[in-house]
């Protein structure tokens, strides 16, 4: 056990380095000099301060040496410096982390269980009613952009019935204090985390649905009927496990995109997390600090993923910790 | 050839789904022909509702430009970006997986570390870096698309040849000196083709919400009219003219379940041996 987690933290941080390492590529590609493009975005480009920050950043140096230097610099999370926001883009993304996380985490919980709920009723009824209407909006949120759902959903909630607000973490200028402070946050998240829930529920519901039904038809479910057990106890323990295995790797598959979607929901609800970081970065062109989101995003997959991996090796005892 | 169609049209996702792009691909050419109206020309007041006037059916955006003139147009963007985006991915992943599956050893382990590398990478945030370094147009929208969607291909291809390239008329071939390019282009690929095209119309859909994402966020091509334009510019009045936003939502909605309605059918129709219950 211990001897894959480390075997799996190795791979994960050697594709980290390379995702740095790509990074550093990719501002490169970046039009024009970087200085001149750096010194561009603080609203100054005279020639003293391109010489400064050419030294500054090593710029002046050959390539593999400047590569060195980026490398390091993220090994001890120095990102650079965002001149547009004036602070160090590592200092911004953490402030803005816990928001991100709070929202992709309840996204995906929420996700995850309608999810598994949903694909169960609809195998569970196949063929019914039921599981042709589960099969009807599986199908419709799983062709629709997410922005859209976002917007649709401020229109419906916020606009029509004013329930629910449609921007931000908090009220502002609320001030509220313990639960109450709990109480207005969790207001705030509702739509955001259903927005971007949407999507990947579909997903989870069409493969639990497709997944279970596969399972029912091997043998040892035939097997579990002959010995007289319940049907509950049929569907709960031996198919329902087995047939979530596919939706525990799709879950780590989707890690990325969650992130991805985490950008327009943030975006479009103002939620002040490192996805709205990203646009903000991007309606600047920051690229400092857009590119600094972006490693720091392809960490959080990466960790996601490690994490999704252990857990399929607990839901799938079969599977060995020996790689 | 024949039994494909007729299987394919008995499938209810996939005929809905090739009603659907047929109609989306008639719109987006021949639409502009029938509706010469520029999309992005002023012709009547700003927030003019739907409905109300007939030669602009359904309103106006902020700008007084005509909504329905942009669904029409923003169509050609759509399916261009889609089919030419799955198309690169295409011509880069079926390569690499084909190489990797054929030669095996140390140039399969190689490549498929390559492509872990890019699925690893979260895929929309690399497209959104890439257009904005590489700024907005329809190549780099095309090529930043391709850049994130070639790996599952590449993958998929490279299961398919490793299991082909055991069967006895690939050996056969082998034996009778034949070159390793002719072997894979001539006897394997074709025969794993279909896996690859259920793949692709699932890639085009897929694409599309790609796009429309980036153009949403204000990385479009600035000189061509797309839906997530239209939905991001509608976006900020959202709650004077609702139609702004969602008439080019429901474009996006449509067209994507019909690609993907097209993806199941396909994949009855090709893969007769998995369909039916598992669905």
């Amino acid at each position: 056990m211990l001897s894959f987690i480390a075997q799996r933290v190795v791979k994960g941080v050697i594709v980290l380095l390379a995702i740095v390492v790509l990074n550093f590529f990719l501002i490169r590609l970046a039009p024009g000099d970087p200085a001149i493009v750096m010194a561009g975005e603080a609203g100054a480009s005279d020639q003293v301060f391109v010489k400064q920050l050419r030294e500054k950043f090593g710029l002046d140096k050959p390539l593999p040496e400047q590569l060195l230097i980026y490398v390091k610099g993220v090994a001890t999370l120095d990102l650079g410096f965002s001149f547009r926001q004036q602070a160090p883009v590592a200092k911004l993304i953490m402030e803005r982390l816990p928001a991100t996380l709070l929202l992709t985490l309840t996204a995906f919980a929420i996700s995850l269980a309608l999810g598994i709920l949903f694909g169960t009723l609809a195998a569970r009824f196949a063929g019914t009613w039921l599981d042709t209407s589960v099969t009807v909006f599986a199908l419709i949120f799983y062709a629709t952009p997410i922005f859209w759902v976002a917007l649709m959903g401020i229109l419906l909630f916020s606009v029509t019935v004013d329930w629910l607000p449609s921007f931000g973490y908090e009220t502002v200028g609320g001030n509220y204090r313990g639960f109450a402070h709990v109480l207005d946050v969790a207001a705030h998240l509702i739509m955001p985390a259903m927005t971007l829930g949407l999507f990947f529920m579909a997903t989870y519901t069409r493969m639990t649905r497709a997944s279970m039904l596969e399972v029912k038809r091997l043998d040892f479910v035939k097997t579990a009927r002959a010995k007289g057990l319940s049907d509950g106890v049929i569907q709960r323990r031996h198919v329902l496990r087995n047939a979530l295995l596919p939706v525990v790797t799709l879950a780590g598959v989707h890690s990325g995109t969650l992130i991805g979607g985490a950008v327009i929901t943030e975006t479009v609800f103002a939620w002040p997390g490192i996805g709205r970081l990203m646009y903000d970065a991007l309606l600047q062109r920051d690229y400092n600090l857009l590119l600094g989101v972006f490693v720091i995003c392809s960490a959080m997959v990466l960790i996601f993923n490690l994490i999704t991996d252990l857990v399929y090796r607990l839901v799938d005892p079969r599977i060995e910790f020996a790689a | 050839m024949k039994q494909f169609w007729t299987s394919m049209l008995r499938n209810p996702s996939g005929l809905i789904g090739l009603i659907i792009l047929l109609l989306a691909i008639a719109v987006a050419v021949f639409g502009p022909l029938l509706f010469p109206n520029s999309p992005w020309r002023m012709v009547q007041r700003p927030f003019l509702p739907p409905f109300t006037l007939s030669t602009v059916p359904l309103g106006t955006d902020a700008l007084g430009r005509d909504v329905f003139a942009g669904l029409i147009f923003g169509a050609r963007v759509s399916l261009l970006v889609g089919l030419v985006s799955t198309l690169v991915a295409l011509i880069v992943g079926v390569p690499i997986g084909a190489i990797a599956g054929y030669f095996g050893g140390k140039v399969d382990d190689a490549l498929m570390r390559f492509t872990e590398f890019f699925q690893t990478i979260p895929s929309f945030a690399l497209a959104i870096v890439l257009v904005a370094i590489l700024q907005p147009s329809i190549y780099s929208i095309v090529a930043s698309i391709a850049v994130v969607s070639w790996p599952p291909v590449a993958r998929l291809v490279r299961g398919e040849v490793l299991s082909l390239r055991t069967r006895e008329y690939v050996q056969a071939a082998i034996v009778t000196g034949q070159s390793h390019g002719w072997i894979i282009w001539r006897e394997i690929l074709p025969n794993a083709l279909s896996p690859v095209i259920v793949l692709a119309s699932l890639m085009v859909a897929t694409a599309i919400l790609l796009e429309s994402s980036l153009s949403f966020l204000g990385l479009g091509d600035p000189n061509l009219i797309s839906w997530g334009y239209m939905v991001g510019a509608g976006r900020t009045v959202i709650r004077q003219a609702w139609w702004i936003t969602v008439f080019p939502g429901i474009a996006i909605l449509i067209s994507v379940l019909g690609l993907n309605l097209i993806g199941e059918g396909l994949n009855d129709a090709l893969n007769p041996r998995l369909s039916r219950e598992g669905r």
